[in-house]
């Protein structure tokens, strides 16, 4: 009954919020200066004046501020999220196109840093010490503190360039036409690269947060007490110290679950992955307001929607914590 | 100048050899293969008339035609018009046009769909188009299905010029007739009469065209398929070449490093010719408004301060050539007898001490064109030459929207800018220059702001010149006075570089280059 209340609560504060982000979007965008009009007239390089007003007027940005917003959360509430006058093409259609590509390469990254990191971590927390240990925690602070670009262009550069075991960009091969498990591996070939790039940082964090968090709790008392009772060590290490040092790891990968969609525009824009990303950063150059709006609310919502399950899983990871408002 | 001279007789006989050895091997087009080039930036829509990007009509010129063509030496070659003559008082244009050619969709191609083209559509959504039609366009009519005639209000003798695919390509009346031509769903699916047809775009990843098995050249065109690959990262693309991914790299797919780099691997062919109807030529525009830029010896102090072949050589690796005034040379009416400006800083502190002003009073805003490294590289070497002069300059960062916004409402000091110059002064060169073009809300009309009633009338009376030579004539003394006024810093013309795979045959052949329909090409295999 309680999560029920709780559920309902969270999902009416989750709408509000999604509002208030779309108002918000939507004020600052017009801060940027020029708009899509005079962006569409300087790529057809040409235009005069009456050319232009009649784009604006085509587009509604002729209209006042808040006629423009009014119609605008009108639209979106009917689950109409508008026409980009730059593509030709209605926004819901570009988005929904270029989501999975986003959310098959940023899920990926996150399963891939999210397991390695956390072995990592568990390792280099036993072998403490060890020359594992170092090596661990030497390769985390290499990947915690280099910048993804770079580390995407060295990866091409060995593993494409110089070892050729992997291709260096795009997400499958280009006319060659496969159909079913044989497209699924050449998917999963072109994902290789772009998902371990991006969840290498992630990766550092978790094997750190891992780490640092299974010493803590190893030199607690009921550790101790385990141990003392004779639980097998690799018992010690699953049941005990790991499920209670495990918590901040959650916490973090919530945060990086945030980023699911709107967070590899570098990654993708590298490796030419056709995500949204890149769709979100050509909007913006582009002064394409439905487009980045409608990025925008979809972000939004997915990183209240998984704030709200991290909440209620919160309380399955650790039964301790109280799942109130 | 000798030693260039003789470095491109060396390459012509070089290149002779080459095509000797190749043609004994083969010098027949071979049917079949599939060529694979490169959409940077990934065009937004494939509709050339209602975006003329350049990657745009690099994919759309192969869906789309226009009623003519132009050569490397802009001589006017046919297109979908098999033949065009002018009346005498060159007021009447008639276009007759090829026979048995068809929409992709199967629907028979006529007149009238030049005629909705001409009257409806490109006025409507095409902004250089809207202009000409507007300004001289009387009637534009159909005497019968294989006939176009367009009577005008004065004579325009740039006209002919005005149908290159960018500038005029023909749509289907039978889709767009009553629509909302933006939001046309058809936009999306692109039915067009070129020698191939669309048959998918994964956006964010590559457009695939196939041939077009009823195309009106018999026999043509050779490729069964075409890929355009969208790769957003610089490198990848030249990496992309390098690997074979692709055949072809466009002007401006890779950096000038790399042009130097990909050039000199084994079997690849490089060419700067096929530009020549475009020939871009980036200035510096002043803001005239305002001082010290109002002041015609500042705006002289800056072209001899300025080392245009620097520039050349340095910042864009030599592909250009140093600008000499507002007609690129290449194109037609350029005069050579004008005032130049060669880089000398005396020359220029004396123009500074003359003109009165005190260059430390004036802190200049240099604004680039957010077009990439090379830009920005340029705006720095400019800074530090007006510093020499004694003037504070700070380099104000844009994105290509602020870039647009700022130029349209005259909000500049300084910027980068180039204009393509469509094969005739009229419709490239003039609209920087003409007093009736200082009109808000363009990047792309006179934005310095620079008035000469003496040179609108030049202008004018070329435009609506009858005789070649009474235009050129006209030309000649308009650029004589804009080199002595300097409305414009010109800087240089731009060499853009096709690089393509040995195998590649035919690709350049005119002067829109890649954007030309591909129907000749072939690969070797």
């Amino acid at each position: 009954m309680k999560t029920l209340e709780f559920l309902i609560q969270r999902l009416a504060k989750a709408v509000m919020v999604v509002i208030g982000v779309v108002i918000l979007n939507f004020l600052l965008i017009q801060l940027a200066p020029g708009d899509p009009a005079a962006v569409l007239a300087g790529e057809a390089g040409a235009g005069d004046e009456q050319f232009i007003a009649q784009l604006r007027a085509q587009f509604g940005l002729d209209q006042p501020l808040y006629v423009q917003l009014l119609s605008y959360l009108k639209n979106v509430i009917a689950g109409d999220l508008g026409f980009s006058y730059r593509n030709h093409v209605p926004v819901a259609d570009l988005i929904l196109e270029r989501l999975p590509a986003t959310l098959l390469l940023t899920g990926s990254a996150f399963v891939f840093s999210l397991v390695l990191g956390i072995t990592l971590g568990v390792i280099a927390a036993r072998r403490r010490g060890s020359i594992g240990d170092s090596v661990i925690m030497t390769g985390a602070l290499v990947f915690y503190a280099t910048p993804l670009f770079w580390v995407a262009l060295m990866a091409v550069l060995v593993f494409s360039i110089h070892l050729d075991w992997l291709p260096p960009f795009d997400m499958e091969t280009v006319g060659a036409g496969y159909t079913g498990w044989a497209r699924v591996l050449d998917i999963a070939h072109h994902l290789i690269l772009p998902a371990v790039t991006l969840g290498l940082f992630f990766t550092a964090v978790y094997t750190r947060l891992t780490r640092a968090s299974m010493l803590e709790v190893m030199n607690l008392d009921f550790v101790k007490t385990a141990r003392a009772k004779g639980v097998p060590r690799g018992r010690i290490i699953r049941r005990h110290v790991l499920r209670n040092a495990v918590l901040p790891v959650f916490t973090f990968a919530s945060v990086q679950a945030g980023q699911l969609v709107g967070g590899a525009v570098l990654t993708e824009t590298v490796f030419a992955w056709p995500g949204i990303g890149r769709l979100m950063f050509d909007a913006l150059l582009q002064r394409d307001y439905p487009v980045l709006l409608g990025v925008f609310l979809v972000t939004a919502t997915v990183v209240v929607a998984i704030n709200l399950v991290t909440d209620l899983l919160y309380r399955i990871v650790d039964p301790r914590i109280e799942a109130t408002g | 100048m000798n030693m260039s001279k003789r470095f491109i007789y060396g390459l012509v006989s070089l290149a002779t050899i080459a095509m000797a050895g190749s043609s004994l091997a083969q010098n027949s087009p071979t049917p079949g293969g599939t060529l694979n080039m490169i959409a940077q930036p990934e065009p937004p829509v494939l509709m050339v008339g209602l975006n003329s990007q350049g990657p745009t009509l690099y994919v759309g010129g192969q869906i789309y035609q226009s009623l003519l063509s132009y050569g490397k030496d802009l001589k006017i070659l046919p297109s979908l018009a098999k033949a065009w003559e002018a009346s005498d008082d060159g007021l009447t244009y008639t276009f007759t046009l090829q026979d048995g050619v068809k929409w992709h969709d199967g629907k028979p191609f006529s007149a009238d769909d030049v005629v909705f083209t001409a009257d409806k559509f490109l006025r409507e959504a095409h902004p250089r188009w809207r202009y000409i039609a507007n300004t001289y366009v009387e009637t534009i009519t159909s005497p019968s299905p294989d006939k176009v005639i367009f009577k005008l209000k004065k004579p325009f003798s740039a006209f002919l010029y005005a149908f290159e695919l960018s500038s005029f390509p023909v749509v289907p009346k039978h889709i767009y007739e009553g629509t909302d031509y933006r939001t046309n769903p058809a936009n999306q699916t692109p039915i067009g009469t070129g020698p191939f047809k669309f048959k998918e775009w994964k956006r964010g990843s590559y457009i695939h065209l196939v041939k077009n098995e009823d195309y009106w050249k018999e026999g043509k065109p050779y490729l069964d398929e075409l890929y355009f690959r969208i790769v957003p990262d610089a490198a990848s693309r030249g990496v992309a070449f390098e690997k074979g991914a692709v055949d072809v790299l466009r002007g401006g797919d890779v950096e000038g490093f790399e042009v130097r780099r990909l050039s000199k691997l084994e079997g690849v062919t490089t060419t700067t010719e096929g530009w020549e109807m475009y020939s871009p030529l980036v200035f510096l525009q002043m803001n005239l408004r305002k001082a010290p830029f109002d002041n015609k010896l500042v705006r002289k102090a800056v072209m001899h301060a300025i080392n245009r072949e620097f520039i050349v050589k340095n910042v864009w690796f030599g592909l250009g050539e140093p600008a000499t005034g507002p007609l690129a040379s290449t194109t037609r009416f350029y005069t050579k007898d004008t005032t130049s400006y060669p880089f000398d800083l005396n020359a220029a502190k004396k123009l500074i001490a003359e003109s009165g002003i005190k260059p430390q009073e004036h802190t200049i805003r240099l604004m680039p064109i957010p077009y990439g490294s090379q830009w920005d590289r340029m705006a720095e070497y400019v800074r530090q030459q007006l510093e020499q002069l004694g003037f504070k300059v700070n380099i104000q960062a844009v994105d290509a929207g602020g870039w647009s916004q700022a130029l349209s409402d005259w909000n500049f000091d300084v910027t980068f800018n180039f204009t393509y110059q469509y094969g005739d002064p009229a419709l490239g060169v003039a609209r920087h220059y003409l007093s009736s073009n200082i009109i808000k809300g363009t990047p792309f009309g006179n934005n310095g702001g620079y008035s000469n009633s003496k040179v609108d009338e030049l202008f004018l009376a070329a435009a609506e010149a009858v005789q070649t030579d009474q235009a050129a004539k006209a030309y000649a003394e308009a650029q004589k006075i804009l080199t002595d006024e300097v409305p414009i810093g010109w800087l240089f013309e731009q060499r853009n570089v096709t690089i393509m795979r040995d195998k590649v045959k035919n690709l350049v052949r005119t002067g829109i280059g890649v954007n030309e329909s591909m129907d000749e090409v072939w690969i070797a295999k």
